[in-house]
Parts: structure tokens; sequence; C-alpha cells
């Protein structure tokens, strides 16, 4: 792969690949075993529709061999009683060659038919487990992976992998039936012949095997040119706002075209290797062709062979090689279809780093908020140094807790471990005595519901975002939740109120409408902890004040973790946890915490100070 | 009707591809002379053949029979040689063209406004970029190629076989008219379907990036069980689509191998019946039969090739539904530089409604923000603030009335320096995935690392020297390894380091704590004292920064003036902003 340097240097340095798709031969191996076995079970419930397939391409085939027999048949059978006057035989040749004809048709119209189903629920299959498990994964992958890259598995892998269903299956059973028949044919007829032919076999499997190494390098340096392509597409357009503010638009274009020109050339690679080794195939068998003519005539001429053997074995040669070229093909969209298959297989390969537990263990009935302990937690993400270490908190139900501190000493990072957005690297967060490994994910998220100050709204109505914590929620449901947070008159005063399409990641809202959207959303699903982390950054000061006043009410029985810069949010705090560098360096009710002299005193003067 | 208008513009969109093509030309012109050579060298193959058989051989003369042994060699050779320089063109060709096309759009598609952007979503973008361009690469290549060498093939072998017995050879260029018709059926509703087909796969991307994006609250939802349901019931549209798709071209592809097949029979029987009546020898007969199977190929391959056109011409409608979209922000014919300004900013009399919506957002905007002040915009949540600054830049464009900078209406500059001079950044901040110093020198970047370590230092955002490779690290997408407050800071780094003449700040603080902010502050006030700003405020403590405030509400400016006289005098700028009187009440 090419090094661009303004990609910059990620934290791994195989940061484009899942962990199945090292470098090494070893991990490439067992990469195309996982493929394989990946198709072998895509393919599996589609075992009785794949032998009709069978059935019916042979169907095919033998009516259409049938033709030049049914031609002979006519020249030498039924000419001589027509001329006599009796057109029986003729009349019966043709009717055959019509039944033949339809046979024909129908066999194909039917294969084509089952086989472009059978395909398509394949890709649909495959499709919908890479989705399931792209969702299964954790954030940290995700965070690692990018969701342009999710984007390109999704999309061009799975074209490229429809383009082999789409099309040459047929091919490739029909030149291999016809290949290996006239194999037999050329056997039968002339032995010492057939053998001159087959000694071309070495050097088309020779041929074969330098296309398959050379090609799987190939087509697997596309699949990676050609997300690169897609992430920096997805990603540029993506933040659109920032290119013109910033004049970004001919430096994008300069990376795009080099990544462009990356991913042509990286095409040009594998289209140049087929551009080879299809004429190679055919030249081959030119030759074959040419030699056995010259030595089959040779053998003629000296009486060793027949010369009606000689005709014949030509003709069948011919038809003995032309189907190479159609299996060449074949071979190729294959070699395309498996480089994408490895991607995907690679994807799938990879282990949730934040699994769902294999004996799961039911949370306790909520009453009035959970009980959060952390019990000498070690965390740091990827392989960074650590951001809580030994960290040991008891947070018992229904307490509204505060964690204060600088930008970067931990506080958001606790927040996520309740979410299990990760798990710990030693030690352990429980939720109401349950390790959080142990509690199924469904109650999980029911229990604990986070808000942040980057909320994303899914395009689509208001109404359906509120409703996105509990589907099952009232439209009455949604106006108490709106109106509870304060949101419900800007909600109503929009052109649709809460059926307005909120665009793409809710465009058409503006940023506080947003954070206000999420935060009722966020309380509709009505969960026993509530996660506050800079919820309220966006709103203007009489609205923050509006949910503050709130907030009393939404987190009545719940257990809270508010993490604000603005204190006026923690006065309402049972509890406040300074938190620096990973340790928890004051704990107490924030009136006591006022008082103290200590970094909750420094911090609320210097906050209070910044009011005026 | 509707069809046959789908048809029109589809070809039409098709056709004006044709740019695309003409540097290719005179290599078109080889692939195609190489494509009937080889076509010609593949016929020539067997006759060599018969003339084994018949010649040499019959007569018992070795050489001529090494004489036409070499002859089939050499014409073995030249059809792979052929074939060979058919395909290494093609693919540098058709690998062009589709880059080339690829390029144009993603130019296109970054010069269209952001309205534009927020519109579309960007997975159809993206299914245009991506498979809607392979498909028209396979046709601009191999389609349109044999197409031509196809339909040649059919015309020389009819012409052959008129020659061979005319009224027969009629019989199968009357073949041709079950073909057009089944063709015509065919086309009808094919383009439908294949339209469908690409809208629905641009849908599913749009699906999956939606997923990607929202991942977090998915999780923190736990609705992976739902999301899943939507894409799996977008992926049974797909499938369903492609099922029916694969239904009308089977039994087109069926019916185009039928038609020939019956040919064949016909003229078995009434070519018997000639050889009968001694008007026909069988000799001519079955070289009649031989080359009618010549023709079996082509036709059948024909029903492929027009499914691939017709495929071709959705696509190429969908990529020129964004290549005919009028980049609406653009430099005028006449527009001048912005050149050295002072930086006076006037809102003269500005409108706004975002496209689609009736409701003006900004309803008559007058103000002015003079050469070096500092102005702040104070509002409540969606009263138009960001809307407000957006205009600045021309990221929109005013509905009415007009915005001047020194008195030069701002769509009258260069795009490119009316968006030097002014520098922004927003409340959230867009990050790349690429390195610090190019997330940095976005607006700028001949940028030094002198310079970009200053605006760091400005910004408080020291913490990139505490990243594993410095400026060199990558930053997750959207910065996502970043923390809110990080990022931020970042991106106000980016809006001075392009050190602007007008800097607009949306909220750039919003995720800071207290300390950093203050220390930011600090840091900004020097940067400010001589520029002209726009800051869009919501925190009393960024207040301390302006020299003027104007208080925003409902679309219009209801009050300007400086912190003190508004605090003193209008109750709704005390509402909106002191935060002080209401922890005092509660204190």
């Amino acid at each position: 792969m090419t090094v661009h340097a303004w990609r910059g240097r990620a934290t791994e340095l195989d940061a484009d690949r899942t962990a199945a798709e090292a470098a090494d031969p070893a991990a490439v191996a067992r990469l195309r075993v996982r493929s394989r076995a990946l198709l072998a079970s895509l393919v599996r419930p589609h075992r009785r529709a794949l032998a009709a397939t069978v059935a019916l391409l042979l169907l095919q085939s033998v009516a259409g061999m049938a033709g030049p027999f049914l031609v002979m048949l006519a020249i030498d059978k039924g000419i001589p009683p027509l001329r006599a006057g009796d057109p029986t035989v003729l009349i019966e040749v043709g009717l055959a060659f019509v039944a033949a004809a339809s046979v024909e048709y129908a066999g194909k119209r039917g294969f084509l038919r089952l086989s472009a189903r059978i395909g398509q629920d394949v890709l649909r299959d495959l499709r919908q487990r890479v989705y399931d498990h792209f969702q299964r994964l954790s954030i940290g992958f995700h965070e690692r992976y990018t969701s342009g890259r999710m984007v390109a598995r999704l999309t061009s892998d799975m074209d490229s992998i429809s383009e082999l269903v789409d099309g040459g299956i047929d091919d490739l059973v029909l030149a291999g039936l016809s290949v290996v028949s006239v194999a037999g044919v050329l056997l039968y007829l002339d032995a010492p012949l057939a053998l001159v032919t087959l000694l071309t076999f070495p050097f088309l499997l020779w041929l074969s095997r330098w296309f398959a190494l050379a090609s799987a390098v190939a087509y697997r340096r596309t699949r990676e040119a050609v997300a690169l392509v897609i992430v920096h597409f997805v990603e540029s357009l993506g933040g659109i706002r920032a290119v013109h503010a910033f004049r970004r638009e001919p430096r994008n274009q300069q990376i795009f075209d080099a990544l462009n020109d990356d991913y042509r050339r990286a095409n040009l690679r594998a289209f140049r290797l087929i551009a080879v080794y299809s004429p190679s195939i055919k030249l081959i068998g030119n030759l074959a062709i040419a030699g056995v003519l010259t030595y089959g005539g040779w053998q003629v001429l000296h009486g060793k062979t027949a010369i009606g053997v000689l005709a014949a074995f030509l003709l069948y040669l011919r038809r003995f090689f032309e189907p190479m070229q159609e299996l060449s093909q074949f071979y190729n969209a294959l070699q395309s279809a498996t480089a994408a298959l490895e991607k995907l297989a690679g994807v799938l390969d990879e282990r949730p780093a934040v699994p769902e537990p294999a004996r799961p263990t039911p949370l306790p009935a909520a009453g009035g908020g959970r009980a959060i302990t952390f019990q000498d937690v070690t965390f740091g993400y990827r392989d960074g140094p650590p951001v809580l270490a030994d960290f040991t908190i008891e947070i018992p139900a229904g307490q509204i807790v505060a964690l204060v501190g600088a930008t970067g000493a931990g506080k958001s990072t606790v927040a996520k471990l309740v979410a299990r957005f990760y798990d710990p690297v030693a030690g352990t967060v429980r939720l109401d005595g349950v390790d959080l490994r142990a509690v199924p994910d469904t109650e999980l998220r029911r229990a604990v519901v986070m808000v942040t100050q980057e909320n994303h709204l899914f395009a689509g109505t208001v109404a359906d975002n509120l409703r996105f914590g509990r589907p099952e929620a009232t439209d009455a449901d949604l106006m108490a939740a709106a109106a509870a947070i304060g949101a419900h008159d800007f909600i109503a005063a929009l052109p649709e109120g809460y059926g307005t399409d909120v665009h793409r990641r809710g465009g058409r809202l503006s940023a506080g409408q947003r954070q206000l959207v999420a935060f009722a959303r966020a309380f509709l699903a009505d969960p026993g902890v509530l996660i506050l982390d800079e919820a309220t950054s966006s709103l203007d000061v009489p609205t923050e004040r509006l949910v503050q006043r709130a907030l009393r009410t939404i987190l009545h029985r719940r257990t809270a973790l508010v993490i604000a810069h603005r204190l006026s949010t923690v006065e309402i705090a049972d509890r406040v946890l300074v938190i620096d560098d990973g340790r928890v360096v004051e704990d107490g009710p924030p009136s006591r915490l006022i008082t103290g002299g200590g970094r909750y005193a420094t911090l609320h003067t210097q906050w209070r100070d910044s009011l005026l | 009707m509707r069809t046959k208008r789908d048809h029109q513009s589809g070809v039409r969109n098709l056709w004006r591809l044709r740019r695309y093509l003409r540097p290719y030309r005179l290599q078109f012109a080889g692939l195609v002379l190489a494509a009937l050579g080889g076509t010609a060298v593949g016929i020539a193959v067997p006759l060599v053949i018969r003339r084994v058989v018949d010649g040499p051989i019959a007569h018992r003369d070795p050489h001529g029979l090494i004489a036409l042994g070499a002859l089939a060699l050499l014409l073995g050779v030249t059809e792979a040689a052929l074939t060979f320089i058919r395909r290494w063109s093609q693919s540098s060709q058709a690998l062009g063209m589709e880059a080339t096309i690829r390029q144009d759009l993603y130019a296109h598609l970054q010069r269209l406004p952001v309205a534009f952007h927020d519109r579309w979503q960007s997975g159809q973008l993206l299914a245009r970029a991506t498979a809607d361009l392979s498909v028209i690469r396979r046709f601009l290549s191999f389609g349109l190629l044999f197409l031509f060498v196809n339909l040649t093939t059919y015309a020389v072998v009819v012409a052959l076989l008129i020659r061979l017995h005319w009224p027969l050879g009629l019989l199968v260029a009357g073949s041709a008219v079950p073909l057009v018709v089944v063709s015509r059926r065919f086309t009808r509703t094919y383009l439908r379907t294949s339209r469908r087909m690409q809208d629905e796969q641009g849908d599913l991307a749009t699906q999956v990036e939606e997923t990607a994006r929202g991942l977090r609250t998915v999780k923190s939802f736990g609705r992976q069980a739902f999301m899943s349901r939507q894409f799996g019931a977008g992926a049974d549209r797909l499938r369903n689509t492609a099922v029916d798709k694969g239904r009308q071209l089977a039994g087109t592809s069926a019916q185009f191998d039928l038609v020939p097949n019956l040919t064949l029979a016909a003229v078995l029987v009434l070519g018997a019946v000639e050889v009968a009546a001694g008007r026909l020898t069988i000799g001519e007969l079955v070289a009649f039969v031989t080359l009618q199977l010549m023709l079996i190929w082509p036709i059948e391959s024909l029903g492929w090739i027009i499914g691939n056109a017709q495929e071709a011409m959705t696509a190429s409608d969908r990529i020129h539904e964004v290549l005919d979209a009028p980049p609406s922000i653009v430099d005028k014919p006449d527009a001048r530089a912005a050149g050295p300004v002072a930086g006076e900013v006037r809102f003269d009399d500005v409108w706004f409604s975002y496209p689609g919506s009736a409701t003006p957002v900004l309803r008559g905007i007058c103000l002015t923000v003079r050469p070096g002040e500092t102005l702040a915009l104070v509002g409540t949540t969606g009263c138009g603030k960001t809307t407000l600054v957006s205009l600045v830049p021309r990221l929109y464009d005013v509905t009415a009335g007009r915005i001047t900078l020194d008195g030069h209406d701002v769509r009258d500059l260069r795009l490119d320096s009316l968006r030097e001079v002014v520098g922004v950044a927003f409340e959230e901040p867009t990050l790349f995935s690429m390195s610090v110093r190019e997330n940095l020198a976005l607006g700028r970047t001949d940028a030094t690392d002198d310079e970009i370590h200053e605006a760091l230092a400005l910004a408080q955002a020291d913490f990139v020297d505490d990243l594993p490779w410095g400026l060199d690290t990558r930053v997750g997408e959207q910065g996502l390894s970043l923390s809110g407050g990080q990022r931020q800071r970042l991106a106000l780094a980016r809006a001075i380091l392009s050190r602007p003449r007008v800097l607009v700040l949306d909220d750039p603080l919003s995720a800071l704590d207290v300390h950093t902010e203050a220390l930011v502050e600090k840091a900004l006030a020097g940067v400010l004292a001589d520029t002209t700003a726009l800051l869009v405020v919501h925190r009393p403590s960024t207040i301390a920064l302006a020299d003027r405030v104007a208080l925003l509400a409902d679309g219009e400016i209801v009050a300007t003036g400086t912190h003190s006289e508004l605090l003193a005098t209008v109750p709704a700028y005390r509402a909106v902003l002191s935060e002080a009187a209401e922890i005092a009440d509660a204190a």
C-alpha cells in the first residue's frame, strides 16, 4: 500500500485491516480457509436448489448438443426419402429440432431464474451477517476501523461478489462439462493424438497457478485501494462545511485524485493479469490445434490414422479449448470476489472486544436506580497508557454523582465504562452487584443510557428519534418527555411538529435543539442509570437553566452520573467526585467540598468568576 | 409514455459521456479492429482445417501439410496476439475513463453548496461514484465494443448467407424481427427495474453509513436488533428487485437463444426441401448451417449487452443528476479578489430561508461589525445565530438583502479569496482521519511547523505534543479518539492558523472546562485585538471578549450595545445571559 503522508501515523501499524488480515503468509492462508468456510456456510442452505440448477443446466446442454446430431440426421436420413416424395422423416427431424430448442429455452430460463434467486439470497444473507457483526463489534474496533471502511465493506465488496453471482456460474458448469466430455471423446477417438493434446495440461496448470497467485495479490490490493477512496469520499463530503469554509477543495481533490489513481492502478494490474492469462490460454489451445493438425495429418499420410477421425478430432479440439476461455473469465471474477470475501471473512472473524455474556446473569428488579461499583479498575485506550489505575468507587442506587476535573482526567472514561462501551483491562465494574460482563446487552441498555455532547440523530422524524430508546412509547409519552426537558415548545413550532424530518444527522436542527432531543430521547427510555456527559454544553443559558431545574424530576429515583464543566449542573448532585489523572482526589457532597479549600473549592471559585 | 422519456433521457445521458471516450478514440478504433480481426481469424481457423483435410491429406501432399500447418500456427498466434492487444489496451482505456469520471464527479460534488449536501444522502452519492461507475465502465469497454462487433458479425454473416442462397438468407435476416420485438419489450421493463435497483443500492449504502455514524447511539440504546431489521428490510427490497431483474434477464436471454435455434430448424427443413428439389447442394447446405451456427453466440450475447446498456443508461442518468446540479455558490464572471481588507462586515437587510422551507430563519438583519471589532451574537437555541454566521463565508447565500465586506457584496468577491479572509470554527469540529498537521492546515497548506505550534499554543492545544507522533499522529475519524474539548481546541487552532482578517467563531469553547476556557480566552483576546470577529456565544464568560453584543431573537436583531448596557436596559438579554443572577437566586 502506498504511504500517503497526509494520513499521518496510526497507533497500530495495520489500522486499515482487521486482526485476521495480517500480511504474513500463514495469516493469508488462514483467511483463505475461513473465507471458504464462510462461502460453504452461505451456500449450504441452498443445496437442493443448487442440485436443481445443475439438473437444469444438464438438460439445457443435452438439448443444445442435439442440434448438430439432428443436422446430420436431416441430411443423411431426411433428404433421400424426400427426394422420393416422402417428407415424414424430415418433418420428424424438424419437430425434434423445435422440441430440442424449446427444452433448451426452458432449461436456460429456469436455470437463470433459479441461479439468480440463489445468488441474491446468498448475497442478502451475507449482507445481513456482516452488518450484524459490525454492530456487535465494540466501539474500540470502530474507532480504529472508521465508518467509511465499514461502508466500503458493505457496498463495494458486496458489489464485487454480486458480479460473480450475476454472470458466469452457468458458463463455469457448462464449460467444465464440455471440457470433460470432449476429453473423453478425444481419448476414445484416438489415444495417441489425445495424449499429444493432454501435453498442454501442465502448461495450462502452471499458467493458472501463476494467475491465481498473482491475481489474489492484485485483487486484495484493489479491495484496500477502493476502501481508501470510499473513506475519503464519505468523510470529506460529510464534512463539506469545513471543506468549504477552509478552501480545502484543491487539497482534497489532490488527495482524492491520488487515491483514485491508486485504485485505478490496482485495478489495472488485475486487469492486465487477465489480459495476459486469457490470451495465453487461447495461444496454448491454438498451438495444440496446429500441432495436432500437422502431426495428425502426418499420421494420416502414413496410414496410421483414419482421415475421418482426424477431422472429428480437430473439430472437437476447438470445442475443447473454447470453453477454457470462459473458464478463465470465470476464474477472474472468482478471484475478485474471493478477495472481497476474504475482507468480509476478516470482519466476521474479528471477535467482539465487548462480547455478550456466555452465561448471562439477569439484573435484579430495579427500584429507584441502580448501584454502581468500580473495583480496582484499570483501563487504557488501545495500547496507550492507563487512563484509570486501580480505580475504586461505590455509588449507591439513586445517588446523583457529579464527576469533576480537568479535560482528560478520565471522567468520560468512567462514564463509558459504566455504559460498557469498553471493558476494563483489570478489575470489575458492577451494576447492582452484577459484573457488567455478565449482564445481557438488552438489559444493560435498558438500565443504562448516556447523553453526550455528540448526540447522533438519525434521518427521520423527531418522533422517530425520540422513540429510538423506547419504540412502544405513545405520542403522549413523547410529548410528556419533551415537555419535561423543555423541548416541546420548539418541536411543536417546527413546520410539521413531531413529524418533521430532521434530515441527515439531524442537520435541520441547531446543535442545541439536537441536544434537547437527545436528552428527551434518553429520558423517555426511562433507564435506572442516566449518564450525562456534558449533556447541556450546547444549550443557551435559559434553556440550560430549564433543563437543570427539570433535572431534579428527571433524575428522581435514578442513579445519575453527571459530567459538566459548568458547575451549575453540579449543584444538584448528592455527591461530587473530583478526578485527577485517573484517581479520585476528593469525594463528598458539594456543600462540604465548597468550603473545604480543596480542588473543588478552587474550581468552583474559578467558575463563579467566569460568570462575570 | 414515461418509459419512453426515461429511455430517451437515458440514451441522451449516456451519449453525453462520449466526452470521456474522446481521448481514447484512436485506441477505441484500434480495439474494434482488433476485435473484428480476432473474430475473422477465429472464423479462418476451421477453414484452414477443412483445407487440410480436403487438400494435402486427400492428395497425399506432405509439403502442403506443413505449409498449412504453419498457416494454422500463424493464425493461432495472431488470434491470441489480437486478443491480448485488445484486452491490454481495453483495460487501461476503461479504467482511465472510469477514474476520470469519478474525479470529475468528486470535483463537482465539492463545488456543490452545503445546501445540496444537506439534502442528499451521502450513501446515494457514494453509490454513484462506485457501483454506477463500474456499470458504465463495463458498458464503455465491453458492452459498446461487442455491440459493435456483434452487429458487424451479424451483418457480414447474413450478407454471406444471402449470397449463398438468398431465400434462406432472407429468412435468417428476418429472424431479426422477433429479436427486435423481444428487446423492445425487455428494455421497457428492464430500464425501470435497473433504476430501482441502483436507487435501492444507494439507499442501503445510506443505511450503512447512518449506522456507522450513529453506532454509539445505537449501542447505548441497545437498538442493534431494530437497526438490523431495518437493514434487513432494505436488503430484502434490494434482493427482490435483483431477483426480478434476474428473471427479466433470464427470460430475454433465453429468448435470444431460442430465436436463432428456431431459425436454424426452419433453415434445416426448408434447406432439405431445396436440396431435394435440386436447387441447393448438400455441401452448400452444410456450409450454410455452419455459417449460421456462428451467429448464435453474437445474438445470444446481444441480450446481455442490451441489459448492460440499459443499466449503463440508468447509471448515467443517476450520475448526471449530480453533475447537472448547478453549483449555486460560485464566482461571478467578473468576481474580484478580496485583496487586503480592513474587515468591515455589514449585514444589509438580510433575509434567509433554507431551501424548500417557507419560513424565513433570518428576517431583515441589519448589522455592522467595524474593522477590528469583536461582536458577540447572543440568543436562545435555534434563533438563527449559526445560520447568520454561515452566511459570511458564503456557506449559504442570502435569500434577500446583502452582506458586504469593506463595502463589497460578498457575492462579488472570488470565493477562495473571501474564504481566505474569513476564518471559521464551528461548535461541532469536523476532523478528518488524517494527521493533526493535515487537519490544522486545511486552510493553509503552506503553514510552517512554527506557525502551527503557535496556533496550537494559542488554542491551548499543547496536548498534541503528547500524542505518540506529535503533529504526524492520525487523529481518528472525526477525531473520535480525542475528547470533545480537545477536538474543539484543534478546530480553534485551525481557524487561527489561517490568520484571517475576519474570524467567525460559533460557540467554539462549549466543551472546554472552565480553567482551559479561561486560558483560551486570554490567548484569544490578543488575536481578536486587531481582527474583526463574530462570536456566537452562550456563556457570559466569553462575552468578555466582545466589544459589542447583538441580541438575536426569532431571526431578528432586537438589541445591540455593550454587554453592560444591554444587561442594564434589556430584560430579554438579562434572561438569556445572566447565569450569575440565577445562581445567586439558587444560593
